[in-house]
C-alpha cells in the first residue's frame, strides 16, 4: 500500500539550495544538505515552501478529503445555547451576537439550539437577543450534563436541520461534548476562536485562534465538511442588546427516547465550590500594591482584570497587610509568575517582588513615583495617580473591544 | 554548571533522580520545614519509591550495590536543596552501615531489604553525654542475661531519633578491655525498655530529628550483636570513615545552593545604577565561592573513589574530603548571606537558613579538630 | 485492570514563538517534553494500577522521536509502550488523530480504561479524548480532578464543570480525561530509568493499523491550517509619549492583542 498520498517532493534538478524554503517553513522541518533541500518529520504539508520557492522545485500533492457531496444544502447558523443549574451560560447570548453577523453576511436564518430542563422563558430570552429561530429540547433526561445524552440530541438536530456553521461556547460543556458531536458527523471543529469571518471568495468559515499556549495565532477552514463546527470562550464576542421587539419561532422537538438514554449518571451536582486561586496559570496578571493606599482598591484592581479577562496578584506588602490573601502573592516568598502581560499597579519594584515576575513577556507599571524602581523593568509606564489612570484605561479597553 | 566528571550512565541517572527530588520535592518545602521543625517523611518517601535508598544497599538485599561515590553523587544533589532533609537521608545510613560492614547473613537478610525500599529507617547511636570527640568515655553498659542483652544508659544527639526503627547502638560489654571492650547492638523501636527523649531544638538542619536515646533495662535477644563482642569500636570507626565522605558531599552541595542564590541575586540587585555582581568586590568573593565549592567537590569525588577501591585505606581521604567542605560550606553560606546584604539576614530569602545549617557540617561525624588530629597522626603513619 | 494511556511529545510551548519577521517557528532552545497534562493521566493510571493490579500500556501517534516521552512512561511506572508512527499521519487534525488512535487501540487488544491529559499543549483544542471516546463507542469523562472510587466494573469521579463540580458514574470501559492537580506525579525511579532504557517499544504503521489513507494525516482532516502569525502586532515597542490622556490612549493600542 503507498505511503499515504500526501506528499511534499523535492525536485533535484530544480532545487538550487537557496534556502528560502527553509526560512519559511513555520515548524523548521527543511535544512538544506549538500546544496539540496530536505524535507524531515516535523513536516505538516502546511504548503508554506511551496508558495514561497522561486524556482519551483516544491510540489506538494495532497488529495484532500473528499467534499461532501450535498455541501450547498447545509445552510444557516446555529449556536448551541447552554442551560445548567436554572440558568442560561452567557456565553451563549454572546455567540447569538457573533452568530448574527455571520448570518447576515451570509444571508441565512440564525437558529438557536438550546438543550436543557424547566428551561421556561430562555427561549424568548434568545430570540430577544438575535435568534430568528429556538430549537427547543426541554426534557428531564437533560436536566444533567451527560456528553453522550447531549451529543446524541444535538447531533440528531444538527443532521435535521443542517446548519453549516454550528457554534459553541468554550465552556467545560461545550468543550466536552461538542468534539463528540464533530467526530460522529466527520467533521471539522476548531476550538477556543477568537476572531470569526466569512472568506470572501467562497464564503467559508474562517476560524482564528491560539496555539502553542497562545504563542502563535492560527486560521483553519473547513472546506470539506459541514457543518463547519466551532468554539469561543466566554467575554470574547460580544451580545447584541436584548430587543423585545425582535420576532421569532420556538420549535419544540421531542426526541426519539433512545437519543436520550445515558451510559454515565450524574449522582451530584458539586456548585460554587472556590477554586484555589492559581495564578501561575494566567495569561494576564493585574497587581495590587502599597500605591492602592486601602484594601478597597482591590475593587479597581478587579475591574481592570475582568476587562482584560485576566486575574489578580498582588505584591507582598498588600497580603501582609491582609487586603488579599497569600495565594495571589508575586515574588520571593510569594509564586513566580510568568504571564504574557503583567500589570503592576502602585508597586514599587523592590527586588524580591521582581524576582518572581520578571519573566513576564510584557511588563506594564503605573505608579505615582517617577523614580519607583519598577519602571526599570517595565515595558511601558504610566507615572500619575493610579485611581484616575485605572478608570480611563478600563474605559478606553472597553470601548476598543466594541468596535 | 560544575565540571565534567565523566560520570557513567548510571552515575547520571542517580544524580538525576536524586536532583529531581531536591528540585520537585525539597526546595519548595525546606522554609516550611525549617520553620516547623518537621521530619520530611513525605519527601523521604518519594526519594524511597525513587529507590534512592536502595543506592548503597547490597544487591542480595535488593539495592543497587552502590559505593561511597554514589552515595555522595546522590548526597550532594540533596544538599542543594537542605542539609537537614540530607542529614536524616545519610544518617539512616550511617545506622545501617554496621550491618553491612559486620553483620551476619541472617541479619543482613533481617533488615537491609527493609532500608533498601525505605520501609524501614536507621539510626547510629554513639554519643552520650561525657563522650563526644572521646568515643571512648562511653557509659551505656550490655550485659548478657541468658538468652539477651540488658541495655542501660543513655544517647545524647542522635539523628532521626524517634523517627527511626533501626538503632546500631554501641555500649561497653566488658570494660577491663578499654577499647577493646565495646560491641555493637541492633535496637528496634518497640525494644522493651528502650524509648526516645523529645526532639531537640536547633540552631540549625531543623527538619531532622534529633533526640536521647534512653535504655532503662532494654532487653534485646542475644543474635542482636553485630559481629563479635569487642569489636564495636572497629566497627564504628569503620563506619565513620565510610560515611564521612556523605557529609562532605551535604557540604558541597548546600555551598552550590548557597552560591546558586548569591549569583542570582547580586544579578538582580540594583545599586549605584547596576546590578551589584558588576562590583569587583562582589565579583571576586563570588569568584572564591565558587572556587572552594569546585575544589571541595574534586576533593570529594577522588576521596570516594579512591575509599571504594581501598577500603582498608579510608582514614585519611574520609578526614580530609570532610574537614575541607565543611569549612568551605561554613564560609560559602556565610558569604552568600553577605553578598545578599540585609536580604541575606531576612527569613525570605533562603540564605541564612543554609548559614545555620551549615555550623553543624563542622562539628558532627567528628569535629573538624578531631578530623585534622587523624590526618595528623597519619601522615605521621605514612612517612615513618 | 487494563489501561491504556495516550501521550504526546510536545514542543516546550511557554517557549515557543513566531518570529514576526520570518513568520517561522524560534526553534532555538525549545525543548520537546511529555505534554504535561498527560504526565497527570499517566500517574493516575499507574495508582489504579498498583491499587487494582493490572497493566498500564502507554501509546502515542508521533514522529520516531516521540519514542522519548514513551521511555520516560516507562520510567514513570508504564508496563508496555506502542509507538504509532507514519509520514502518512502528518498533518492530521483531532478528528484524524482520534482515528489513528482508534485503530492503533483495536490492534492493542481489550482494555478497561483509557486515560489522557485534557489537552496537549501546543494544539490546545482538548478533543482527541472526546473524539476517541466517541469512536470505540465508550463513555467518557472529561477534566476529571480526582476518582472518588473504583469497582470490578466501573468507576466514581469527579468532573470539574464552570461552576463546581459534578460526580460521575461510569462503568468499563471508558475514557477519562485528566486536569492537572488530580494528583502529583511520581519522581521516575532509577530501576524505571534502567527498565526504560532496556524496553522494547512495540511499533505500529498505517499499514499495521489497517488504516484508511483518506482517514489519516492531512487527507483526512477536515480542518486545515491556512495561516499563521504572532499574536501580538509587529512593530517597534516605543515610549509612551505625550500627555497622560495621550500615553493612556497608546498604552491601549499596545494592549488589545491581549483582549
Amino acid at each position: 500500500m503507498e505511503q499515504g498520498s500526501s506528499m511534499l517532493k523535492v525536485s533535484k534538478e530544480l532545487c538550487i539550495g537557496c534556502g528560502i524554503c527553509a526560512d519559511n517553513c513555520p515548524f523548521a522541518a527543511i535544512t538544506i544538505e549538500d546544496g539540496l533541500a530536505v524535507v524531515g518529520e516535523s513536516c505538516n504539508l502546511c504548503g508554506a515552501c511551496v508558495e514561497n520557492c522561486d524556482v519551483g522545485a516544491l510540489t506538494l500533492t495532497v488529495s484532500g478529503r473528499k467534499a461532501q457531496e450535498d455541501l450547498a444544502g447545509w445552510s444557516g447558523v446555529s449556536v448551541f445555547c447552554e442551560y445548567r443549574g436554572g440558568e442560561l451560560a452567557p456565553v451563549s447570548l454572546e455567540l447569538l451576537g457573533i452568530g448574527r453577523k455571520l448570518a447576515d453576511q451570509r444571508g441565512v436564518k440564525l437558529s438557536a439550539i438550546l438543550l436543557g430542563f424547566e428551561t421556561r422563558e430562555t427561549a424568548s430570552l434568545l430570540i430577544g437577543h438575535g435568534a430568528d429561530a429556538v430549537i427547543l429540547v426541554d426534557h428531564e433526561a437533560l436536566r444533567d450534563f451527560r456528553d453522550d445524552c447531549y451529543a446524541a440530541v444535538f447531533t440528531h438536530l444538527v443532521r435535521q436541520y443542517r446548519p453549516e456553521i454550528v457554534l459553541a461556547g468554550a465552556t467545560a460543556i461545550g468543550r466536552s461534548f461538542i468534539p463528540a458531536v464533530a467526530t460522529t458527523l466527520n467533521t471539522g471543529l476548531t476550538a477556543d476562536c477568537t476572531k470569526l469571518e466569512i472568506r470572501d471568495q467562497d464564503g467559508m468559515l474562517l476560524q482564528t485562534r491560539p496555539a502553542f499556549g497562545g504563542n502563535i495565532m492560527a486560521t483553519i477552514v473547513c472546506e470539506a465538511s459541514r457543518p463547519q463546527m466551532a468554539t469561543v470562550r466566554p467575554k470574547v464576542m460580544k451580545a447584541l442588546d436584548f430587543n423585545a421587539d425582535r420576532k421569532g419561532e420556538v420549535i419544540v422537538v421531542k426526541p426519539p427516547v433512545n437519543l436520550l438514554q445515558s451510559k454515565m449518571k450524574v449522582i451530584e451536582s458539586v456548585v460554587g465550590q472556590a477554586s484555589t486561586v492559581n495564578i501561575q496559570d494566567a495569561d494576564i496578571l493585574v497587581s495590587g500594591g502599597r500605591g492602592l493606599e486601602t484594601a478597597k482598591g482591590f475593587e479597581l484592581i478587579k475591574k481592570l482584570a475582568d476587562t482584560l479577562g485576566a486575574k489578580v496578584s498582588a505584591s507582598r506588602a498588600v497580603v501582609d497587610a491582609g487586603w488579599i490573601p497569600y495565594p495571589h502573592q508575586v515574588g520571593q516568598t510569594g509564586k513566580t509568575v510568568a504571564p504574557k502581560l503583567y500589570i503592576a499597579c502602585g508597586i514599587s519594584g523592590a527586588v524580591q517582588h521582581v524576582a518572581g515576575m520578571q519573566s513576564a513577556e510584557t511588563i506594564v507599571a503605573i505608579n505615582r513615583d517617577e523614580h519607583a524602581t519598577i519602571f526599570n523593568v517595565a515595558d511601558y509606564g504610566l507615572v500619575g495617580d493610579l485611581y484616575e489612570i485605572i478608570p480611563k484605561l478600563i474605559a478606553k479597553l472597553e470601548e476598543r473591544r466594541r468596535l | 554548571m560544575s565540571m565534567d566528571y565523566f560520570l557513567s550512565e548510571e552515575q547520571q541517572m542517580i544524580v538525576d533522580t536524586a536532583r529531581q527530588i531536591t528540585d520537585e520535592r525539597i526546595i519548595p518545602n525546606r522554609a516550611e520545614l525549617d520553620e516547623k521543625h518537621q521530619f520530611p517523611r513525605q519527601i523521604l518517601n518519594e526519594m524511597a519509591r525513587a529507590d534512592l535508598f536502595g543506592v548503597p544497599i547490597p544487591e542480595e538485599y535488593g539495592g543497587f550495590g552502590g559505593g561511597c561515590f554514589d552515595i555522595v553523587l546522590t548526597v550532594e544533589q540533596l544538599g542543594r536543596g537542605c542539609i537537614g532533609v540530607g542529614t536524616a537521608f545519610s544518617a539512616n545510613f550511617l545506622g545501617v552501615y554496621p550491618i553491612i560492614l559486620a553483620g551476619s547473613p541472617e541479619m543482613k537478610a533481617k533488615y537491609l531489604p527493609d532500608v533498601a525500599t525505605g520501609k524501614k529507617f536507621g539510626a547510629f547511636g554513639l554519643t552520650e553525654a561525657n563522650a563526644g570527640s572521646d568515643a571512648s568515655g562511653i557509659q551505656t553498659t550490655a550485659v548478657l542475661d541468658g538468652d539477651e542483652w540488658v541495655l542501660n544508659g543513655t544517647k545524647q544527639w542522635i539523628t532521626n531519633g524517634g523517627e527511626a526503627q533501626i538503632y546500631t547502638v554501641v555500649a561497653i560489654t566488658d570494660r577491663s578491655r578499654g577499647p577493646r571492650g565495646a560491641s555493637l547492638f541492633v535496637v528496634e523501636e518497640g525494644d522493651p525498655g528502650f524509648s526516645c527523649g523529645p526532639k531537640e531544638k536547633k540552631m540549625g538542619i531543623r527538619a531532622s530529628s534529633t533526640t536521647e536515646l534512653i535504655f532503662k533495662d532494654c532487653r534485646i535477644p542475644k543474635d542482636r550483636i553485630i559481629g563479635r563482642p569487642g569489636t564495636g569500636f572497629i566497627t564504628v570507626m569503620k563506619t565513620l570513615d565510610l560515611s564521612r565522605p556523605g557529609i562532605a558531599a551535604l557540604g558541597v552541595g548546600l555551598a552550590q545552593g548557597a552560591l546558586d542564590v548569591a549569583v542570582t541575586y547580586a544579578k538582580q540587585r540594583n545599586q549605584f545604577g547596576k546590578p551589584i555582581i558588576a562590583f569587583q568586590a562582589v565579583q571576586h568573593m563570588l569568584a572564591d565561592m565558587a572556587i572552594g565549592i569546585e575544589s571541595a567537590r574534586a576533593l570529594v569525588y577522588a576521596a570516594a573513589k579512591h575509599i571504594q577501591e581501598h577500603p582498608k585505606d579510608m582514614s585519611k581521604a574520609s578526614s580530609m574530603c570532610k574537614v575541607y567542605a565543611t569549612d568551605v560550606a561554613m564560609k560559602v553560606t556565610t558569604d552568600a548571606v553577605q553578598v545578599l546584604g540585609g536580604y541575606g539576614y531576612m527569613c525570605e530569602y533562603p540564605v541564612e537558613k543554609m548559614m545555620r545549617d551549615a555550623k553543624i557540617l563542622q562539628i558532627y561525624e567528628g569535629t573538624n579538630q578531631i578530623q585534622r588530629n587523624v590526618i595528623g597522626q597519619e601522615l605521621n603513619k605514612e612517612y615513618s | 485492570m487494563k489501561i491504556i494511556v495516550c501521550i504526546k511529545q510536545v514542543p516546550d510551548a511557554k517557549d515557543v514563538r513566531l518570529d514576526p519577521i520570518t513568520n517561522t517557528l524560534a526553534r532555538e532552545g525549545v525543548q520537546s517534553i511529555m505534554n504535561p497534562y498527560d504526565q497527570y493521566a499517566l500517574e493516575e493510571a499507574v495508582r489504579l494500577k498498583e491499587k487494582c493490579g493490572g497493566e498500564v500500556t502507554v501509546i502515542s501517534m508521533g514522529p520516531p522521536q516521540a519514542e522519548e516521552v514513551l521511555r520516560q512512561a516507562i520510567s514513570c511506572g508504564a508496563d508496555s509502550a506502542v509507538l504509532i508512527s507514519d509520514r502518512a499521519f502528518a498533518g492530521a487534525d483531532t478528528w484524524a488523530t482520534a482515528y489513528t488512535l482508534e485503530h492503533a487501540i483495536k490492534k492493542i487488544g481489550n482494555f478497561d480504561l483509557i486515560l489522557c491529559g485534557k489537552q496537549a499543549i501546543d494544539g490546545d483544542t482538548a478533543q482527541v479524548g472526546p473524539g476517541l471516546a466517541t469512536r470505540h463507542g465508550i463513555p467518557y469523562i472529561t477534566c476529571v480532578q480526582r476518582i472518588r472510587a473504583t469497582t470490578e466494573t466501573g468507576l466514581i469521579a469527579e468532573r470539574m464543570m464552570d461552576d463546581g463540580f459534578d460526580v460521575v458514574a461510569v462503568d468499563y470501559p471508558a475514557l477519562l480525561s485528566v486536569v492537572k492537580d488530580i494528583n502529583e506525579p511520581r519522581v521516575p525511579s532509577i530501576k524505571g530509568k534502567m527498565k526504560a532504557k532496556k524496553a522494547e517499544i512495540v511499533r505500529l504503521n498505517a499499514q499495521t493499523i489497517e488504516a484508511d489513507p483518506a482517514c489519516i494525516g492531512l487527507p483526512g482532516s477536515p480542518t486545515k491550517v491556512v495561516n499563521v502569525f504572532p499574536p501580538q502586532a509587529r512593530g517597534v515597542r516605543s515610549v509612551l509619549t505625550g500627555t497622560l490622556d495621550e500615553q493612556i490612549d497608546q498604552l491601549v493600542e499596545k494592549l488589545l492583542p491581549y483582549l
